[in-house]
């Protein structure tokens, strides 16, 4: 742990003239030596996205930046484009190169409209200084500009598939899958859609080398993350661990150690009780984009699970039936057990409820919902179960 | 034309937005068509790449429930009812929206998809409000189904007791109750994707979500055409036909009334489907017993104002082509399009209201019956025409719209009472306590009874005409039609693509025919013309022709197209049996044709009814001056308003 990120110590325009100097091959194997995964939550491992772009066919192809950052918790993203815009620019150019993209959209959450001019201004200079524009960054031919687009305000904007139908103008809802973006994406052509965070990490990479990304982490999920953590913790904030790191050793750093439990990856994430705090904040164990949320000893866990019962009854995109109906049955359920009026058996039937929405909702949002309501029942069956009806508190 | 429909279709079934999508060969499969091994519920199966693994079960007899999936829609992938798993994936995949393209080890029925097809069918009921026995739907419900297939024995996450929605029963086709929609938005792509009308969106979201007109208007206040595609896709009783069956049996009740039922040719081909038959068993002649028994007082049959359509719109053709070929008077709208199908007339009046020029005057077989059933017919039998109730038997909702329209009223009264469906008419003779396929065979009430094959036709895409070209080529020509075409079977202008283009080349004329010696001196201005005429189904399809001849195309050189509203024509219509698939509309086109074949007499103009009258009553000929005043009419240019 360091308290300076990493971003604010690459040079903006580093990792673009490294990726400019090299080429689309060498760009790819960078990419697959620092074996980075996608910071939004999927963990989807970068190369492989961008080999498969690389791949498709398509008379032009996009380079999307997600910046509907959404995901209750998370405001690192937010730092990122207010501090280090040109590592998510460099990012998408980088990733346009290996690519064979023509065209770079920022999707840029509805909320952070105010930060529209700076991230004009910044793509502005970078059009002088010949980093965008024709033959950006040097490259003869390769004609590449990046334009920002405003989201409307709805979180599920954020799935990569509903994030392109906002972008083509329509309703914002999944697609099913496959055909993926990489395939047929914005306007039906190839599509790379990557989060701002994995773009910024993409152009430090290209500047420090793939080893040094590499070294950082554990096999599985290799290089520094940034996480934006708040709650009942003395030092709320975005900081920056290696991946691997215990929730332990986070929450001594942010002065939680008192902590009953931690959300981990916002409301689609889980809840993770005290007693299991050695584990390892990495894809292979407890995974995260970037949320981190500390429940200090007096929170009532069932509040805790109605708080993000109600965030995705709110934000379900009413298209599919699992998640349309089903975070409404998980609320009303939540609602019972407050009121002391559900049952045991009819507790039961809402957590295989929640594993049929798992499984079968149409995008993650829906298959992430049910994760706290599942995750607070098991680990807090005292407060929750207590309340079931007919049980002796 | 290069967009035809028929070319489209695979493309067609991803939603619009997603149009033009390609699936990614897998490394090493270069050959288009090439064939991939499945592995469903432990059997191999060969299909094509980017077949859904929903049709490739289907392929192999194994059956996966589907709600929100139909065969003429794109795909959807939203009621997660066709879930199955396959293996090496956490989550479970909607097996209608899945392209097959690489080898897949795919489970239809493991314990965790019958858990979620069941939550699924839960968590639908939990939202539905109505009990089965009030609803029209009743025995031919697809969630009824469901529950009954997955065992449904209560109502795991409840059930409505009120209503939450009002029913819109504004307007005089569709009615509309929320209360009963599943969200599985058929009808959203029915009107979106099929229809190009876009009337009805998804609007709100999560268990907000509902759909909705634009600004949630009643649907007589918005651009609805009326033609019940929703409602032959709706898999609930969300949507319905507005139903008048009960001020028809009023009628029937009331013994001064004269209760006159006319039934078009569609009906005929499609009621068996709702007493257990085949699609395409002709019910004719036992449906005019089982009329009777039911009450109405004359059973009257369309044909014989679909062979008067044929002069009327035939001759108004041969005017508008004398007065742009001979007196070269440059303001004749040409192409001449059809004007029998009234959701095409409203389509127009909203969409192409710069085009209505363009549309015959001639009203639709079923008010030129209305017309002539409260003049002629009240005459000649010495009604007093306010006694008179006419009821006509359409495949359509439409038509309850356009005997609603306040200029259909040319006889002095409303021209026709009332509009019944096929459904509601299959209803009705149920509650007589009749079952249709046992009735007695009889014919077509006097002095109507006797059609032609030309009017039977009308009933399938291309049937107006194929029955204009016998006519034309035997008055025009003077040469029989069978000389040209094999039994007068005119077959290019048959089928079901979406658009058809025939060219008819007029290599000699014959002499004038005497009814028409008052409108032209001769026929010589056509020897060595090409006749071109269109035939088009299905208002989005109709969009791509009327667009071609905005831009100059092929459609534009056309003299006479043929529109239908409808996927299929009438036989596909909105008030057509429950459900329809692409299979269902050619088995019921087959029964037309046959019945067609069948009759002694198949060409319009030799149908001596119609003759006699022009003799008795409409005395100055086609397109005079009293057949214009009952049997013509005009169009409201609405555009965008009501």
């Amino acid at each position: 742990m360091s308290t300076e990120l990493t971003f604010s110590q690459v040079d903006p325009y580093a990792g673009l003239k490294a990726a400019a100097g090299i080429g689309r091959a060498d760009i790819l194997a960078t990419m697959k030596t620092a074996n980075i995964r996608g910071r939004g939550g999927a963990g989807f491992p970068v190369s492989v996205k961008w080999n498969l772009a690389a791949a498709a066919v398509g008379p032009e192809k996009f380079i999307v930046c997600n910046a509907d950052e959404g995901e209750p918790g998370t405001f690192k993203d937010r730092l990122v484009l207010s501090e280090h815009a040109d590592l998510v620019f460099d990012g998408m150019t980088i990733a346009a190169i290996a690519a064979g993209a023509q065209k770079g959209i920022l999707y840029l959450r509805g909320e952070y409209v105010y930060m529209l001019n700076d991230l004009e201004t910044v793509l502005a200079r970078r059009r002088e200084d010949g980093m965008l524009g024709q033959n950006s960054a040097g490259r003869i031919g390769f004609d590449f500009d990046v334009e920002i687009r405003l989201g409307s305000g709805a979180y599920v904007c954020g799935e990569e598939t509903a994030l392109i139908e906002s972008l083509e103008g329509h309703r914002g809802e999944p697609r099913n899958r496959p055909p993926f973006p990489v395939d047929t994406g914005y306007l039906g052509r190839p599509t790379v859609v990557n989060n701002v965070e994995t773009l910024a990490w993409a152009a430090c990479i290209l500047a420090r080398g793939a080893e040094w990304f590499n070294r950082i982490g554990t096999e599985q999920s290799a290089g520094p993350k940034l996480l934006s953590i708040s709650g009942d913790c003395e030092n709320p904030g975005v900081y920056e661990f290696p991946l691997g790191v215990s929730i332990t050793e986070v929450l001594k750093v942010v002065g939680a150690e008192d902590a009953k439990a931690v959300q981990i990856g916002g409301a689609s994430g889980q809840c993770v009780p005290a007693g299991n705090f050695e584990r390892k904040i990495a894809f292979e164990d407890v995974a995260t984009g970037g949320s981190i949320i500390v429940f200090g000893p007096g929170r009532d866990m069932l509040d805790v699970a109605r708080n993000f019962m109600e965030f995705f009854v709110d934000e379900s995109c009413g298209q599919c039936t699992p998640c349309r109906e089903g975070n409404e049955k998980l609320l009303e359920g939540i609602e019972m057990l407050a009121a002391g009026t559900c049952s045991m058996k009819y507790l039961r039937e809402l957590c295989s409820l929640g594993k049929t929405m798992q499984v079968a909702s149409k995008c993650g949002l829906g298959q992430s919902s049910p994760n706290a309501f599942l995750s607070i029942v098991e680990h807090f069956p005292d407060e929750i179960l207590g309340r079931a009806e007919g049980t002796v508190a | 034309m290069t967009d035809n429909p028929k070319d489209i279709k695979s493309s067609d079934r991803a939603p619009k937005a997603q149009r033009g999508q390609v699936v990614q060969k897998p490394d090493g499969v270069d050959a288009i068509g090439a064939k991939i091994t499945v592995n469903i519920d432990g059997q191999d199966i060969k299909v094509p790449m980017g077949t859904t693994i929903l049709e490739a079960a289907r392929k192999f007899g194994i059956r996966i429930p589907t709600l929100c999936h139909h065969d003429d829609l794109c795909v959807a992938g939203v009621c997660r009812v066709c879930v199955v798993e396959i293996e090496g994936q956490r989550a479970l995949q909607a097996s209608c929206a899945y392209p097959i393209t690489s080898p897949l080890k795919i489970k239809t029925h493991t314990p965790q998809v019958r858990r979620a097809r069941r939550h699924i069918i839960d968590l639908l009921l939990s939202k539905h409000y109505g009990e089965c026995y009030t609803c029209f739907r009743n025995n031919n419900c697809e969630l009824q189904s469901l529950a009954k297939e997955y065992g449904v024995d209560f109502f795991r996450f409840g059930h409505p007791e009120k209503p939450m929605y009002e029913k819109d029963n504004s307007s005089y086709a569709v009615v509309r109750d929320m209360n009963k929609c599943v969200l599985c938005r058929r009808c959203v792509r029915t009107c979106i994707d099929l229809q190009e009308v876009g009337v009805l969106e998804a609007a709100h979201r999560s268990s907000d979500t509902r759909i909705e007109t634009f600004l949630d208007k009643p649907l007589s206040d918005v651009v609805c055409i009326n033609c019940g595609q929703c409602i032959n896709r709706c898999p609930t009783g969300a949507l319905t036909a507005n139903d008048p069956t009960d001020e028809v049996w009023a009628a029937i009740d009331d013994p001064t009334k004269h209760v006159t039922i006319q039934t078009a040719p569609s009906p005929r081909a499609g009621i068996g489907e709702c007493f257990g038959l085949e699609p395409g068993t002709p019910m004719t002649f036992e449906m005019n017993t089982a009329l009777r028994r039911c009450g109405f007082d004359k059973v009257f049959d369309t044909n014989f104002t679909a062979d008067l359509t044929i002069i009327e719109e035939g001759t108004e053709l041969l005017l508008r082509l004398y007065k742009a070929l001979v007196e070269k008077d440059e303001t004749v709208a040409l192409p001449q399009f059809t004007s029998c199908s009234p959701g095409w007339v409203k389509f127009m009046e909203h969409f192409y209201p710069e085009m209505l020029p363009n549309m015959s005057s001639a009203k639709s077989p079923q008010q030129m019956f209305g017309a002539l059933i409260k003049t002629f017919y009240a005459e000649q039998q010495g009604i007093d025409p306010s006694n008179i109730v006419s009821v006509a038997l359409m495949p359509c909702s439409a038509k309850k719209f356009e005997c609603n329209r306040p200029e259909m009223t040319d006889s002095g009264f409303k021209d026709v009472d009332y509009g019944l469906t096929t459904r509601e008419m299959a209803k009705m003779i149920s509650e007589a306590g009749i079952h249709l396929p046992d009735m007695p065979k009889s014919d077509f009430d006097a002095p109507f009874g006797t059609a032609t094959g030309s009017g039977v036709i009308f009933g399938a895409t291309g049937g107006v005409m194929e029955a204009a070209l016998r006519s034309v080529i035997e008055l025009v020509c003077g040469v029989r039609a069978e000389d040209l075409f094999e039994h007068a079977n005119i077959i290019p202008v048959r089928g079901f693509e979406g658009t058809r283009l025939v060219e008819l080349p007029i290599e000699n004329v014959g002499p004038v025919p005497d009814v028409f010696k008052k409108l032209v001196p001769n026929w010589d201005w056509l020897k060595g013309a090409t006749l071109k005429v269109g035939v088009c189904h299905g208002t989005a399809n109709a969009k791509k022709v009327l667009d071609d001849i905005k831009n100059g195309g092929e459609f534009s050189k056309c003299h006479f197209i043929e529109f239908m509203a409808c996927p299929g024509g009438c036989l596909g219509g909105g008030g057509q049996p429950i459900p329809t698939t692409p299979e269902i509309r050619a088995a019921r086109a087959e029964a037309i044709y046959a019945e067609d074949r069948s009759y002694g007499v198949r060409k319009s103009h030799e149908n001596p009814v119609i003759w006699e009258l022009y003799e008795k009553f409409l005395t100055d000929g086609p397109c005079g001056h009293i057949s214009h005043k009952l049997l013509h009419t005009q169009y409201t240019a609405r555009g965008k308003y009501i």
